[in-house]
């Protein structure tokens, strides 16, 4: 497939603090795509230059073929939602989403067939009348989406859009999010810092450090196959095992808590002993903490133990020669 | 009444009473032009007057003109400082502030040197120049209320993301401030144009020296030349002051509230 959504080598100073350094990507019609990295990475300044407010120090961006790199954000035909919704006070929630139709000259009527289209995809069919102060945050995001996609935008923007909600919404607006955009096709660039958010809802995500791309893959490929140390240690957790814990492994080796377990599987072929430092239980998942030699290590096992374990059992590690992560750079 | 409601009380008697008492002071004189009886007669004779209206009616709609003048000159300057000049605004506030600094006579000497009628833009020449000059100058005189009016009001919106949101739906800068930024800010510049209003209503010299039939002018000739009217006149002009005010007040309940909820 012909990449929709292009970006070669783009570059961003502010002054002499290059804070975007010549990052690449390509992205299919349709994709759902999440730069993730932790704050001050240069995520919001990529989505900024995809979207016009900020001019890039060098590189191009392409849309469809077209070099956009140059044009003002209002000649883009871009849809963008915002972390703080930034609905116009001023006017009803109608009149919100049916802004950028009518900027676009679009008729009334049509506008008002389009408005009550957008209001029963988000599932606030009769909210029209409404202010934004009217509503609460969860609602007044739903809007601004609707507000974003309305205008049939070719690219969808989203900075952060769920951080201002609390823990429930959040998830429940993503998967909102996610449906609506498979729904429609859009392609969207997704802004977060929270791993679990973009490894449920993406179909690629870029992982970001300090200005530069570590990763760009599939959430499983970027989770089972982190091609840095960086993007091992962000996404998701990690037990680093030093040399010399490993009897016959040289050198530094890593692997996910959830990859070890107390009884043997059939493809485990290293053990370890050690005694249980601390446990946490998290209600399906149990968390223990075992001191193999000084080294801690994570462990998450199923709750289904029929006999509690209590801190200071020895227990038995298992795991599998397959499953270690050697950490690179 | 507990002791510490004791003082908070005092201080606010006190304050209504020096603000009350010359009104109240002022409004029975008014009504004292018959000898030992309470008449409007001072109300009558000034509204019979037909030079009240006229002048009255002249800096009225040199005041309008003068809002919107104002408007067009401040709205636009405070956003695009605001949006892309921030480092500007220490500036501004000084700037805005010279007109509380300069004496108007010094304004008006200024101008006529400029734009006399010997000068390269000879504004004074004609009746229509002056009163674009007058109403300039007004402009300038409620530059440091309508500055602030505004710039107040956009403090309260988070004016940067919605331009941006505006922008990204196609809208131009035009129509991002028509459409956007003034409703919002509806309210203060109301405020704005009320103390411009106040402003031009009342102001002498620059009409005086300028010779236009303002309603000042006729305040201060009426001053000299009359005992009881003057007295009228100051009750009329607070009834005006009260009502705008009250205005405002009302407008501002329909202005549209813009603290957004984050739950
Ligand atoms: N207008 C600006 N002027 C100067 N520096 C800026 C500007 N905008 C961003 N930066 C800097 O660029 C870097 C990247 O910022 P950016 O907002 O892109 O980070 P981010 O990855 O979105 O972080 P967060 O998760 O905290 O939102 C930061 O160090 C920031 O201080
Ligand atoms: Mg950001």
């Amino acid at each position: 497939m012909p990449a929709f959504l292009e970006v070669q080598n783009l570059v961003k100073s502010f002054g002499t603090n290059t804070v975007v350094k010549g990052v690449n990507f390509a992205f299919a019609k349709g994709e759902f795509i999440s730069l993730l990295g932790p704050s001050g990475c240069g995520k919001t300044t990529i989505l900024r230059m995809i979207a016009g407010f900020e001019r890039p120090t060098s590189g191009t961006i392409r849309v469809d073929g077209e070099d956009i790199t140059h044009l003002k954000p209002n000649q883009r035909q871009l849809g963008m939602v915002f972390q703080a919704y930034a609905l116009f006070p001023n006017m009803t929630v109608g009149e919100n989403i049916a802004f950028g139709l009518k900027v676009a000259g679009m008729p009334a009527e049509q506008r008002r067939a389009r408005v009550d289209e957008m209001l029963k995809l988000i599932g606030l069919l009769g909210f029209d009348k409404r202010y934004p102060y009217e509503m609460s945050g969860g609602q007044q995001q739903r809007v601004a989406l609707a507000r974003a996609i309305a205008p049939k935008p070719r690219l969808l923007l989203l900075d952060e859009p769920l951080s201002a909600l609390d823990a429930k919404i959040r998830v429940s607006l993503r998967e909102e999010i996610r449906a609506i955009q498979r729904d429609l096709g859009i392609t969207t660039v997704f802004v977060t810092h929270d791993q679990e958010e973009a490894m449920s809802i993406s179909d690629r995500i870029v992982v970001m450090n300090s200005g530069n791309i570590e990763q760009l893959g599939a959430a499983h490929d970027i989770y089972n196959r982190p091609a840095t140390r960086f993007v091992a240690t962000f996404v998701g957790q990690l037990n680093t095992l030093p040399a010399g814990v490993l009897a016959g492994t040289p050198g530094e080796r890593a692997i996910r808590p959830e990859l070890i377990s107390l009884a043997p599987r059939p493809e485990t072929d290293l053990t370890l002993t050690g005694t249980i430092a601390d446990l946490h239980f998290l209600g399906s998942v149990q968390r223990l903490r075992v001191d193999i030699g000084g080294t801690l290590v994570n462990i998450d096992t199923f709750n289904n133990q029929t006999s509690p374990l209590q801190r200071g059992d020895t227990v038995t590690l298992h795991l599998a020669q397959k499953d270690l992560l050697t950490l690179g750079a | 009444m507990k002791a510490q409601k004791f003082w908070p009380w005092l201080i606010v008697t006190l304050g209504a009473a020096y603000f009350l008492i010359p009104l109240l002071a002022t409004f029975i004189f008014s009504l004292r032009m018959r000898r030992n009886e309470y008449t409007f007669d001072a109300y009558v004779s000034v509204f019979s007057d037909p030079k009240f209206y006229a002048t009255f009616g002249y800096s009225l709609s040199v005041g309008v003109f003068t809002i919107i003048v104002g408007i067009f000159v401040v709205v636009p300057a405070v956003y695009f400082v605001r949006l892309r000049m921030p480092w500007l605004r220490p500036f501004m506030e000084f700037v805005t502030l010279l007109p509380l600094v300069i004496p108007a006579l010094v304004l008006v000497y200024g101008y006529v040197r400029l734009y006399g009628s010997s000068s390269l833009i000879p504004f004074t020449g004609s009746i229509l120049g002056t009163d674009i000059l007058l109403t300039c100058a007004y402009v300038m005189l409620a530059m440091p209320y309508m500055y602030r009016a505004v710039d107040n009001g956009m403090r309260t919106i988070d004016i940067g993301t919605l331009t941006e949101a505006a922008q990204i739906m196609g809208a131009s800068q035009v129509q991002i401030i028509g459409n956007i930024i003034l409703p919002n800010i509806l309210v203060a510049i109301l405020s704005g144009a009320f103390l411009t209003f106040a402003i031009v209503i009342g102001e002498f010299t620059i009409a005086s020296l300028l010779n236009r039939p303002a309603f000042g002018p006729y305040l201060v000739g009426i001053g000299t030349n009359r005992a009881y009217e003057p007295a009228a006149l100051a009750i009329i002009s607070f009834i005006i002051t009260w009502g705008a005010m009250g205005m405002i007040n009302v407008l501002g309940r329909f202005a549209p509230r813009t603290s957004a909820r984050t739950d």
